[in-house]
Order: structure tokens, then C-alpha cells, then sequence
């Protein structure tokens, strides 16, 4: 059976994954992981870069190539670990039901 | 979003010779164009940034541009074909549909666009097979009630009796199956009479009053004939009995037989009138037809199996554009990579109007002309190149952010990909109808095939792969002062062993994968009369590829059997049609990678990369050349790619699949992540380890050894390495191991190549 991910037990990982969005995960977070980016609906969420190294923006792709993909233009990243910190925050509410409410960066 | 995007008509090209480029502008009337060299094509403000040198030439300025479209889908076209409207008909073949979804698809017609005139057998959206009859403007089509399933062989006759517009219509299936009712009979009557008109025939494609070929048909067509007369059904059996009734033969307008000529584009007719059709935007051939029995895999042994040709509406050869503007390379340019940087106005976030159409400036074709050369050549790997040209799996699969472990890239040009698929796919991607594309061109618009391309493949960082990733190493070598040579795939393909003679060391590049026959014969030729290779990067020498007899440019790959497969082949389809080889990895024909490089493939990982540790075998006095200055234990922790020189894609040194017995393990990467992966040919029972956290096998051994006829073999195992040579102002340890080699390499004292 497919794991399910469950906010008590994986809510550890959250902060694993802030620190390091892109990198060498534990074990659990990489579990975590792997099922949050698998859609069986077969839309892709993607990673616009608009200017290179410079500036991000979220998008959407359909399973059908013949529709756009929609972008999000209203809400710009400076990198890519912002975008997948905002990526997770979403994907973690779809999850689990629980807001994470932290910015990436502390002030 | 791409408002330029463009191709040049060669990748290699010699000094003194023309190139031509054939550029699409989509906004405005013009654009800016100036050859440059292709010194570093990265942009990661982490490493040096992009370096181009301008080369003036008679390019220079401004030029007219225009939209220029590509009009994809494969079919066959016999010209000078009789009005088919001129009496009654049958028409029969076999057939497979693979995308019954798409509307108005065709399978048969003789179509005057202008006019509006015509016959036109096709098959309608979910499967239902239709006949439509025109006359200037005026259109009746009559559909069945019974659709056809994918992926199944049907027999289809139609007998059509246009003077009474009468049709009628049998479809039959191979297999039965029960409660499925894909079976039909029956008779139609047509509003409308077709008017006898002189127009080509067309199979799988129908002129549209644009001037393209349009309402494609996707799937396999085996067999297909035009009778004169009305036929019963049972024509179609009687057709197939050898010999063929003298009386039925009489009846033949055209009969094509798809397994004569494979390797080529001509359709024979094999009836009496030699009706020959051509195929246009590379169909797929040597495919099997309905009547395989799997007794058989190889098309040139038992090509009555393999009579049936794969359409696929997003098939493309040659984009076909109008040359915009041609550059005569100057007579004394040094060989090298270089680039037609043509821009139509600034790049702002919502669009890029630049682009740096790429090619290779190579030694002069007169061996007589090629005096004083460097004594090294970086073997440009364009079989690679054109493997990935468009590689979009990021938008043709899905679950790639999985295997990146990371949100997928789209840059500009990955969007422009996205809404244009008619751009044609790489050998890594599937067609619209999920077979996979087993051919790929250099003819179109290549959009990785790019400097300032940054792939969602790529290890995090620069996310540079293939062509890009490559620049790193020219940058290297510009910066080291090397004057080497560039010689292509295509030219090692087409001038084989001689090509070679003269230098002392090859430089790959950072994945060079892909290799006909002939390249590969001559490579290893090469070494084994003492040349010494520098394999720059991973996985190399990995797949077969074919090159076609008439189409330049052109290669074919079929993904057979094993290895990292984003399709696999069908069974009995593992042989190339283009020369009749059987294709698939190097390692299934006892020819490992291994043999040529000393290391051959063992892991794969696309996020992060690592670094190697220094090996027993680096204090080996063999080896002691190539640590000059570099007493470190830590080699490569860092870089462009992924953070490390191991990394990507990995190479390790395994003796029984043919590693020489003389190579030194120098260093192997460790530390690498969960996400770095074992490759399918190394197990055969899954093992739950697979990943570099938990199996000692996932590793890159930085290797060398010497061949007997005195030259070398050094190998860096990974795709990654060069995205560590500029470390710190070059100044740093896989630099230093990299230039130690080159310069003894080019030595000509010859190594140690007896007992040692």
C-alpha cells in the first residue's frame, strides 16, 4: 500500500526540507517527497524561469498538450529553492489539511 | 517565449565553405546576425559567464527575416497518378490504427485543395472508418457505426463507385474479441459526385489549400492496393495467395509492397504500371506488418513480415525553411565551435529574440590542406546532439520532477517547445500516438542544441546537458591556450579511420553516447594503433545508431532489449530499417563500452553530484603524471554541476565487460545521494539498494591505462567533471589532473605498453 503521508509523523521533515530544498534528503523526506510530486491526474507542476538565474514563476501544465500551460505571473522567486519551498507549503496543505505558515527565509 | 528560432543547413563545415541558416523571425521583418566563436555558454553567475568572440564575416548586419512554419506528418505521394473518379475502384490494404482519438485522419485520397475536389478514404474521431467525395467546394462524407480499436490489425476494403457515389465498406479484424463488435458491412450513397481530377495520390496525408499536408494518419499501414472494378470482400484474401490469379492481376492499379527497399524512401509498386510512391518526413519502416510470427526479428531476413510502414502525424525530416542567410567561413579560420548569434530585438521575461545557432568550423576536406594541425581533436559528439535534439520528456511524460528530485525547468524555450511539437521529437521522446520516435533530424530548429540553454536535466546549478555542458570544456581549453581541431560525429561517420590518422589525442565530450558502426570501428581502430583518448565525461558509447543512406543527418535508434529505456521497442522491431543492424545497446553486441573507454555505464542521478577520493592506484608511478601537484584525497567537491566533478551520469571499471586488465582505478566518486541510481543492465532481480546511499557500485572510478601499441586511455567517468574545471580561476584539482593528461598525452613518447 501506498504511503500516506501523515502530518504528525512526517511534520519533521518540513523543516529538513526548508533548509535544504534541493539536495540530500533523509529517508523520510525523500518518501515524503516522492509521492507529493507524483499527480495521477497527469497535471505537471513546473518551474518557469523567466529571466535565467534571476527570476521564477510557478506554472501548470495539463496532461493534454493541445490546452496552455498556465502560469502564474503574480507571484515572482528570486531562486528555484523559493519556488520549491512555496511548491511544498501547497502540496503539504493538499496532504494534510495543516498550513506550514513559514517563510522560507527567517527575517 | 522564442521570437527567433532558426537551423543551420550542416553542423560541420570547412574553412572556405558556405554554410547556410535558415532562420524564422516572429516578430518583425528582420533580424541582426554575426558569427561568433563558442567559448563558455553557461550564464550560472556562479562560474565565468557567457564568452563569445566576435568573427567577422560577411554576416555581419542586418538581414530580412520572416515566419518561416514546419509542416510535419509523414506520408507517401505518388505523382502522376490516373483519376482515380475516372471509374469504380476498390482500394484494400491492412491497417493499425494508434491514435483514434484525432479527427479526420487519412488513409487514402487524390485531392485537389485548390478546387475542393476529390476522394478521400479516411477515418474518423474514435475510430469509424469514412469516404468523402468532393466536387469544387462541395463535400459529403459517410462514416460507419462501428470504430476500430488502437493497437489492433484490421482488413479494410472499400469499393467506390463514384459515377453512382456509391461506397461500400468492410472491416474486418484480425483478432475477434468477444462483446466488442469492431466488425462492419455495409453499402452508403453520397450526395455528391467526385469529378475525375489529375492530382497525386497520397497515402497517410491529404494536400490542404495552404500548400501543406494535413489530416494525417497515425499508425501502421500494411499492403495497400487500388483495384480496378468493384471487388467482393474476399478480394483481400485473394490478393495475399501466391501466385497471385492471373485474372485478379489484370484488376491491379497499384499495389504496394512496404518491405521491398527498406532502407529506403521509395514505396515499390509490384503491380505492372511501377506506380512508386515516396515517403515524406521519415515514416517509420522496417516495422512489422500484420502477417508477423515472431519466428523472425530481422526485417532483412524475412522481409515479407515486415511489411508495414508507421505514420505519425508529428513525424519531421526537414523543416524545409528558405535559406535566410549564408556564411562563407573564411579560409583561415581555425577549427573549432562556433555559433550564428542572430537576435531580432531584447530578451525581456516574457520573451528571448536571440539565439545561437550552433555548428562546428572543421579541419579542411583536402588532407593535402591540412598542414600544421594541432595534434589534438575534440570529437564533437553530434550523434548525441541530434539523439537529444528537442528533447522534451518533460512535457511528453510524465514524473520527471521525480526522477530530477526537483521542480522541472521550463526556460523560454522549453514553452516555445511545448506549443510547437511539430518541431519533431529526440530519440527520447514518444510521438503523439505513444510509439516512440526512432528517428531524429538535424534539419529543423534544435532548441537545445544551444549556448545559454539550460536544461531541466542538468545537475542543480548551471542544469547545462550535452551541447551547453560542453562549452565548459571549450572554455578550458581556450583558457589552458590549447589549439585543438573539432571534427564531428557525421564527419568520423562518413570519413572513418583517416579522419583520425594525424592526431595523437581525441577529446570527447561530456556525454558522447550515440555511435554508428563506422564510428565506433574507427575509434577503436584508431587507439589500437596507439592513439590516446581523453573521455571527458559518462556514459558514453552506450547506444547504436544508424545513419540513412540518402538523408543526411538523419539517424535511427531502436531502444532494444535493455538498458535506460524512455520507450522500448516493440518486439521484432529491435533491427534499424536505414541499414538493417540490429540496434540497441553497444554492450548487446559484446561490444561493452568498457572495450573503448576502459569504464562503461553503472549510474545515473540528476540532482546532485559529489566528489572522487583518491585510489590505491593514484600512487602507482604509472600514474604519476597525472597527480602532478595533486596531492589531495578530495578530487572535485565542487563545481557548476551539481555541486561536484562525479556526477549526472556515472562510468566505473568492470573487468568482465571488458575493461583492459592494465587500468588504474585512481580515484571513485562517493557520497552520492539516494537519488543516484544503479542502471537497469547491471541487475536483474530488483534490488532494493539501488541507490549511491546504500550500494558501493554506484560509483565513478577515474580511471587510465595504456594500450599496447603505446597510446592511452584516460576517462573521467562522469558527466559532471567539466563543470568543475573552472573552479576558483581554473585553479584547482580536476583541472589539474585534466591538463597533467593532456600534456603528456600529447607527448609522443610512447607509453608503456609491455609487461609491467
Amino acid at each position: 500500500m501506498v504511503y500516506k503521508i501523515d502530518a504528525d509523523e512526517d511534520r519533521k521533515y518540513v523543516e529538513e526540507f526548508r533548509r535544504l530544498p534541493i539536495g540530500e534528503h533523509s529517508p523520510g523526506l525523500q518518501r515524503v517527497l516522492n509521492i507529493m510530486r507524483l499527480d495521477r491526474g497527469g497535471i505537471q507542476y513546473i518551474l518557469v524561469c523567466r529571466k535565467r538565474f534571476e527570476e521564477y514563476v510557478i506554472g501548470r501544465m495539463p496532461p493534454d498538450r493541445s490546452d496552455p500551460i498556465e502560469i502564474e505571473d503574480d507571484k515572482v522567486f528570486a531562486t528555484r529553492e523559493e519556488a520549491e519551498w512555496e511548491m511544498f507549503c501547497r502540496r503539504w496543505r493538499e496532504h494534510t489539511g495543516e498550513s506550514i505558515n513559514r517563510p522560507f527565509k527567517d527575517e | 517565449m522564442l521570437k527567433i528560432v532558426g537551423y543551420p543547413d550542416r553542423f560541420s563545415v570547412a574553412p572556405g565553405e558556405t554554410i547556410n541558416f535558415k532562420i524564422s523571425v516572429e516578430e518583425g521583418d528582420g533580424f541582426d546576425a554575426r558569427m561568433v566563436r563558442v567559448v563558455h555558454g553557461d550564464c550560472n553567475p556562479e562560474g565565468p559567464g557567457l564568452k563569445f568572440v566576435h568573427v567577422p564575416t560577411n554576416a555581419d548586419g542586418r538581414h530580412p527575416g520572416k515566419v518561416q512554419r514546419i509542416d510535419a506528418g509523414s506520408f507517401m505521394r505518388v505523382d502522376g497518378f490516373p483519376a482515380l473518379a475516372a471509374a469504380p475502384f476498390t482500394f484494400v490494404t491492412m491497417l493499425w490504427p494508434t491514435l483514434l482519438k484525432r479527427d479526420d485522419q487519412t488513409l487514402l485520397c487524390q485531392w485537389d485543395a485548390a478546387s475542393g475536389s476529390g476522394i478521400r478514404i479516411g477515418v474518423a474521431a474514435g475510430g469509424r472508418v469514412e469516404v468523402t467525395f468532393a466536387d469544387n467546394g462541395a463535400l459529403s462524407t459517410v462514416v460507419t457505426d462501428r470504430a476500430m480499436l488502437e493497437r489492433e490489425w484490421y482488413s479494410l476494403v472499400v469499393g467506390v463507385d463514384p459515377a453512382n457515389r456509391q461506397v461500400t465498406i468492410d472491416q474486418r479484424p484480425l483478432v475477434p474479441y468477444a462483446q466488442t463488435g469492431d466488425s462492419f458491412s455495409g453499402t452508403f450513397t453520397l450526395d455528391v459526385a467526385p469529378p475525375a481530377i489529375e492530382a497525386p495520390l497520397f497515402l497517410a496525408g491529404c494536400p490542404m489549400a495552404d500548400g501543406t499536408v494535413g489530416r494525417h494518419f497515425d499508425g501502421k499501414i500494411d499492403g495497400p492496393a487500388l483495384l480496378s472494378g468493384l471487388h467482393a470482400p474476399a478480394v483481400h484474401d485473394a490478393l495475399l495467395r501466391r501466385p497471385l490469379d492471373p485474372t485478379l492481376a489484370t484488376h491491379v492499379i497499384a499495389r504496394w509492397d512496404f518491405s521491398r527497399d527498406i532502407r529506403s524512401l521509395r514505396c515499390v509498386d509490384i503491380g505492372a504500371s511501377g506506380r512508386d510512391g515516396v515517403l515524406v518526413n521519415l515514416p517509420t519502416r522496417g516495422m512489422k506488418g500484420w502477417n508477423w510470427t515472431g519466428e523472425e526479428h530481422s526485417w532483412s531476413k524475412k522481409p515479407e513480415h515486415y511489411g508495414a510502414v508507421h505514420f505519425h502525424s508529428d513525424d519531421v525530416y526537414d523543416a524545409g525553411w528558405e535559406t535566410s542567410v549564408s556564411v562563407e567561413i573564411p579560409a583561415d579560420l581555425r577549427s573549432g565551435p562556433y555559433a550564428l548569434h542572430v537576435s531580432c530585438g531584447e530578451s525581456d521575461g516574457e520573451a528571448t529574440r536571440e539565439d545561437y545557432l550552433a555548428f562546428f568550423v572543421r579541419p579542411p576536406r583536402d588532407r593535402k590542406a591540412r598542414v600544421n594541425r594541432p595534434k589534438v581533436v575534440f570529437l564533437a559528439p553530434t550523434c548525441s546532439y541530434i539523439a537529444y535534439a528537442n528533447h522534451a520528456e518533460h512535457i511528453t511524460a510524465r514524473g520527471v520532477e521525480v526522477l530530477m528530485n526537483r521542480m522541472v525547468n521550463f526556460g523560454h524555450s522549453d514553452l516555445y517547445m511545448y506549443e510547437h511539437p511539430e518541431l519533431g521529437g529526440s530519440l527520447y521522446d514518444t510521438h503523439a500516438d505513444g510509439s516512440g520516435v526512432a528517428y531524429s533530424s538535424r534539419l529543423r530548429p534544435i532548441l537545445n542544441f544551444t549556448a545559454q540553454y539550460h536544461s531541466w536535466l542538468g545537475g542543480h546549478g548551471s542544469a547545462v546537458y550535452q551541447y551547453n555542458a560542453d562549452t565548459h570544456f571549450f572554455d578550458w581549453l581556450e583558457h589552458q591556450g590549447i589549439d585543438y581541431d573539432v571534427i564531428t560525429d557525421e564527419d568520423l561517420h562518413e570519413e572513418g579511420l583517416e579522419l583520425l590518422n594525424g592526431y595523437q589525442v581525441v577529446m570527447t565530450g561530456t556525454h558522447p553516447e550515440y555511435h554508428s558502426t563506422r564510428m565506433w570501428d574507427a575509434m577503436k581502430a584508431w587507439i589500437d594503433r596507439g592513439g590516446r583518448l581523453m573521455y571527458m565525461g559518462g556514459n558514453g558509447w552506450y547506444w547504436r545508431v544508424a545513419f540513412h543512406d540518402e538523408l543526411p543527418g538523419a539517424i535511427e535508434l531502436r531502444r532494444a532489449e535493455d538498458g535506460i529505456r524512455p520507450w522500448i521497442a516493440e518486439p521484432g522491431e529491435y533491427f534499424h530499417s536505414f541499414n538493417g543492424e540490429y540496434g540497441g545497446l553497444w554492450r548487446r553486441i559484446g561490444r561493452a563500452p568498457n572495450v573503448m573507454a576502459g569504464v562503461g555505464f553503472i549510474a545515473q542521478g540528476f540532482d546532485i553530484s559529489s566528489y572522487y577520493r583518491r585510489a590505491p592506484d593514484a600512487d602507482n608511478p604509472r600514474a604519476a603524471f597525472i597527480f602532478e601537484g595533486v596531492p589531495d584525497e578530495i578530487i572535485g567537491d565542487f563545481g557548476l554541476v551539481g555541486g561536484g566533478a562525479a556526477g549526472i551520469e556515472l562510468d566505473c571499471i568492470t573487468r568482465e565487460l571488458g575493461s583492459p586488465p592494465n587500468m588504474l582505478r585512481l580515484a571513485s566518486s562517493e557520497g552520492h545521494s539516494a537519488m543516484m541510481l544503479l542502471v537497469n543492465e547491471e541487475f536483474g532481480p530488483v534490488p532494493p539498494n539501488l541507490g549511491g546511499d546504500q550500494n558501493t557500485r554506484v560509483r565513478a572510478d577515474l580511471a587510465f591505462g595504456e594500450t599496447p601499441a603505446g597510446g592511452a586511455i584516460f576517462a573521467t567517468a562522469s558527466i559532471a567533471w567539466c563543470g568543475s574545471l573552472s573552479h576558483n580561476h581554473y585553479d584547482n584539482n580536476v583541472s589539474k589532473i585534466t591538463a597533467n593528461v593532456l600534456r603528456r598525452f600529447l607527448d609522443a613518447e610512447p607509453f608503456a605498453g609491455g609487461e609491467t
